[in-house]
């Protein structure tokens, strides 16, 4: 391995765990914060006929939960090809 | 056509298509048998994760236990879909870079260990083995309201059905019938819920339907439920949390992870052609799960709207619920009672002998609602209703057609057999591939291979039968357990194994063997050694729940911080991964050069 290709590595791994801290950030949020911590505050809020808590909990979460992923997806597809790891 | 004979139809046919389909894509070559030649598109494959994933736990299970604990379900709800954020992200692109067939072979070359592998195999075989156990209490639930018989029979029946499932294809067959199988399961899940939705609020989607007015009043369902629950002496349905915060946290905690350490979900990721797809794939998994998840609270929450409706016409009416003639005379039960009460599953008692049936919670804690109990002549509460019977007896508490209430039992069945079928494949490729081949029989043929794996399939469906006669908790608080397992000792060791470069065979062997005993032995304290009725030793621990409150469904949260902690320090003092290893973890870490999925 040369030392241009480990710099490349090593800067796509830094890159790649930038994402996931993001992404995992949002996804505590969603679910152990306005689904579990602040559930009683936020249940003072009404969404329709849901408290908000109660909504995040078993509503919320999962849709934030699938755009992430999708999210995710693509901006790895991005990250691969801006550092030339992408598959053929 | 009556009822039974429907649901024969539903039933029969449905299970025609997916022996059709086993039949067609029958499984060849050892290769076939397991992966399907790595060749499946990545919709299919979320398809099929989906079916594999949402078992007898999830379809008939879980929306009975929202229903029983409220808000507090919301455990299930985010930790059986949350673990699908952390399986896209931190594993299945890695592990099919990887490109082997099962979860402990990568473990036994990332550790450079046959004893990691054995190891691994171990905490495996005890995970899928107890979520076998879940399948067949949800089994033994579905036939047994299916053919009219006691849920005992019922999970005799089930253990023979899925047996022949298993062993008749591989994962070939199971791929293209999983897919058949969630089509089936999904509707059957959802055409009830929008009926009863409609019905209940004039909402046609019941994720809507669950946060609107119910019809011709403006007032709001959960408003309304909450009144009802806790005029009877529940406690409030949307605000009633399982156990402490701290509980909720962990068991939330322990689902996600375990979901992404159980071995029959991971290894779907092997099956996707290249890496871009095994991230899109938990994708699509998840959107064909978050179906069914966010169609069950609406079914859990308006399934309890209408049981109590059933036994209280005070409850849509309006009025006295402890007036007499609220609750219904014991003659005018409707016939789906009459139907549950002969799998045992539901049960009810005239205590007070006045020919009527009151349905309340008799330990409330609630002063006003335990003064009108005791003022309307109540001797204790007279109906129980198993948590598990709930989704399958849902379409008939709502009194919809017969044709809904078979495509249900159709669902429920599908459910059961295609988990079980994907858990017996992993058995089944532990015990030949990672056991037999690798670590005692390096010679076997493939034909002798294929065979251990039958036998092995055979070993734990006989075994899981036996043990779910006298299930741990309902299939879903069983199958909990079963995450508790693969959370607490599988996924520390992928994790550790894909993000440090340097953690060695000693550290992960010892997290992984600290962080199962850990949660075998809080388990076993509370469930019994192996399960085994009458073996608890809860003491041990301080009691129910000793451990800061936390339920051994829970546990797995906790096992998981021991392994991760025995592990770095196991490493610390021992020496750190040879350079190759090293250089093989960067390797994995960029998808560039995957090729396909081999065995050696």
């Amino acid at each position: 391995m040369t030392t241009e290709s480990e710099k490349n590595a090593k800067a796509y791994w830094s890159a790649t765990l930038g994402l996931l801290t993001k992404i995992l950030i949002i996804w505590f949020l969603v679910s152990y914060g306005a689904g579990i911590l602040f559930v009683d505050m936020l249940n003072g809020i009404k969404l329709g006929g849901y408290p908000l808590g109660f909504w995040f909990a078993q509503q919320g979460s999962i849709y934030v939960f699938i755009v992430l992923i999708f999210y995710y997806a693509h901006a790895m597809g991005k990250l691969d090809r801006k550092f030339g790891v992408q598959e053929d | 056509m009556d009822l039974q004979t429907t649901t024969y139809l539903f039933v029969g046919a449905s299970f025609a298509l997916y022996l059709g389909i086993a039949y067609w894509a029958r499984a060849g070559s050892v290769s076939e048998f397991y992966v399907a030649g790595g060749g499946v598109h990545p919709i299919t494959n979320g398809m099929a994760t989906a079916a594999d994933w949402m078992s007898a736990a999830s379809f008939i299970s879980m929306a009975g236990l929202i229903s029983n604990m409220g808000y507090g379900g919301a455990v299930f709800l985010m930790g059986w879909t949350g673990g699908y954020v952390l399986l896209a992200m931190l594993l299945a692109p890695y592990l099919r870079k990887f490109g082997k067939f099962t979860v402990p072979q990568f473990i036994g070359d990332r550790f450079y260990s046959k004893t990691a592998s054995t190891v691994a195999v171990v905490c495996l075989l005890t995970a899928s083995t107890t979520y076998i156990i879940g399948q067949m209490t949800g089994v033994g639930v579905a036939f047994s309201r299916f053919l009219n018989v006691s849920s005992d029979t019922g999970i005799y029946i089930g253990q023979a059905i899925v047996f022949f499932y298993a062993v008749f294809g591989g994962m070939k067959g199971i791929t293209y019938t999983q897919v058949a199988q969630y089509i089936v399961l999904i509707f059957a899940y959802i055409i009830p819920a929008i009926f009863i939705s409609l019905n209940l609020t004039g909402s046609f989607l019941p994720q809507l339907g669950l946060g609107s007015d119910l019809v011709g009043t403006d007032t709001s369902l959960l408003v309304k439920l909450d009144q009802v629950v806790t005029d009877l002496g529940f406690s409030q349905y949307t605000t009633t949390s399982a156990g402490s915060m701290l509980n909720m946290f962990f068991y939330t905690v322990s689902l996600m992870i375990g979901t992404a350490g159980l071995p029959h979900v991971i290894v779907r990721f092997f099956t996707v052609p290249k890496v871009a797809d095994a991230r899109a794939s938990a994708g699509w998994a998840l959107v064909f799960i978050a179906l069914l998840y966010t169609t069950a609270p609406a079914v859990g929450a308006m399934a309890k709207l209408n049981l109590h409706s059933t036994v209280n016409t005070a409850v849509m009416k309006g009025g006295d619920l402890y007036a007499t003639e609220s609750s219904i005379k014991n003659d005018d039960r409707p016939d789906w009672m009459k139907r549950w009460e002969k799998t045992g599953l539901l049960k009810w008692e005239d205590k007070n002998a006045d020919g009527r049936i009151q349905y309340y919670n008799e330990a409330t804690k609630n002063e006003a609602a335990k003064a009108k109990a005791g003022a309307a002549g109540w001797k204790g509460n007279e109906l129980t209703v198993n948590a598990d019977i709930i989704v399958l007896a849902n379409p008939e508490i709502a009194l919809l057609p017969n044709w809904v209430i078979a495509l249900v039992a159709a669902g429920g069945i599908a459910a059961a057999l295609s988990t079980a079928a994907g858990l017996l494949m992993a058995i089944s490729s532990a015990v030949s591939h990672d056991l037999v081949k690798n670590v005692f029989n390096p010679n076997i043929s493939e034909k002798g291979e294929l065979l251990a794996g039958k036998i092995a399939m055979a070993v734990a469906i006989v075994l899981a039968g036996w043990l779910g006669l006298n299930p741990p908790g309902f299939a879903a608080g069983t199958v909990a357990l079963a995450f508790g397992i693969a959370a607490s000792s599988i996924f520390p060791a992928i994790m550790m194994g894909i993000f440090s470069r340097t953690m060695s065979d000693k550290g992960a062997i010892a997290g992984m063997i600290a962080g199962l005993l850990t949660t075998l032995f809080y388990v076993f304290a509370h469930k019994g050694l192996f399960f085994i009725k009458g073996t608890d030793f809860v003491d041990m621990v301080g009691g129910v729940n000793g451990w800061f409150g936390i339920t051994p469904e829970a546990i797995g949260t906790l096992g998981a911080i021991v392994n991760f902690a025995v592990a770095f320090l196991v490493n610390k003092l021992t020496a750190p991964a040879p350079k190759h290893i090293q250089e093989l973890v960067e390797s994995i870490r960029v998808p560039k050069g995957a090729g396909a999925a081999t065995g050696h």
